[in-house]
């Protein structure tokens, strides 16, 4: 129980940083990409905010045998660059580009009710079943 | 550069930060949204559920802001369905197959100086601007 409370804060929290960061806006988000427009450098913050602070508690935290609700870590141990990594990292970014939402702002901005999150939320579960 | 929000940006990056920490203090998890969201996808016992409720989380987030702060759900882009549902299936199938998102390799495996991530991150970071570019400067902003 005292798991899913915590699986349940840290989802609510990451969608609050989103929305505060200005990263629910595809606009924001192109305009990060947008290095021969009018080029907007949040998303760089938003990137260096996130980093740091779970740079130095990510540290902090493996000093630990276990979680404090869990019997493991379930952190990635892959070391090798594939071509799968290449390939996938690409597509995705020219899916993100193509519609300035990654998974998280997209999933977050479901309850906006627009129909255009709608969309492409529903073809992104349909792409991750291919 | 007029819509350039380095204060709150930095701000919502600390709260990422922040939530991606206590997942992993409290769960042992890794905060990367599309690995969490294709994990409900494909259920595994007892991988499931947190899974499940970290997304209602992520909802509930939502709609604290809907109520709180609409306007930070401002698309700002035209982009036609089928421009959508062509982004969507891309970022769907692309995050599946490179094993991540912005999240799970821009956040979390940057913060832990994977490789991995780094390279994962500087590519679709280059295909996003070059989608982006086509887009604003050959096709005149929309698609």
């Amino acid at each position: 129980m005292n798991s899913l409370l915590a699986a349940f804060a840290a989802g609510l929290l990451f969608a609050i940083g989103l929305g505060i960061s200005g990263m629910t806006q595809p606009a924001k988000v192109t305009a990060f990409l947008d290095f021969a427009g009018d080029w907007d450098p949040s998303l760089a913050c938003v990137m260096i905010g996130a980093i740091i602070v779970h740079a130095a508690f990510y540290r902090l935290i493996r000093r630990r045998p276990t979680p404090l609700f869990a019997s493991a870590f379930s952190i990635p141990t892959r070391i090798d660059l594939d071509p799968r990594l290449v390939g996938g990292a690409a597509l995705f970014g020219i899916g993100w580009g193509m519609g300035g939402f990654c998974p998280g702002p997209a999933v977050t901005s479901l309850v906006s009710g627009q129909v255009s999150v709608v969309i492409f939320v529903a073809a992104m579960i349909v792409g991750m079943y291919l | 550069m007029e819509h350039f929000t380095p204060v709150a940006s930095l701000i919502g990056g600390i709260l990422i930060g922040l939530s991606a920490s206590a997942l992993l203090f409290f769960d042992g998890k890794i905060a990367g949204i599309s690995g969490i969201v294709a994990g409900m996808l494909s259920p595994v016992k007892n991988d499931t559920l947190w899974r499940v409720v970290f997304v209602a989380g992520l909802l509930t987030g939502g709609l604290l802001l809907r109520l709180l702060s609409p306007q930070v759900f401002t698309i700002g882009i035209t982009r036609s369905s089928s421009a959508l549902v062509l982004a969507g299936l891309l970022v769907g199938f692309g995050t599946r197959l490179g094993n991540g998102c912005t999240s799970g390799h821009g956040v979390c495996g940057l913060s832990r100086f994977s490789q991995r991530s780094l390279i994962a991150t500087l590519i679709f970071m280059a295909t996003g601007v070059a989608t982006v570019y086509i887009i604003n400067h050959l096709l005149g902003g929309t698609v």
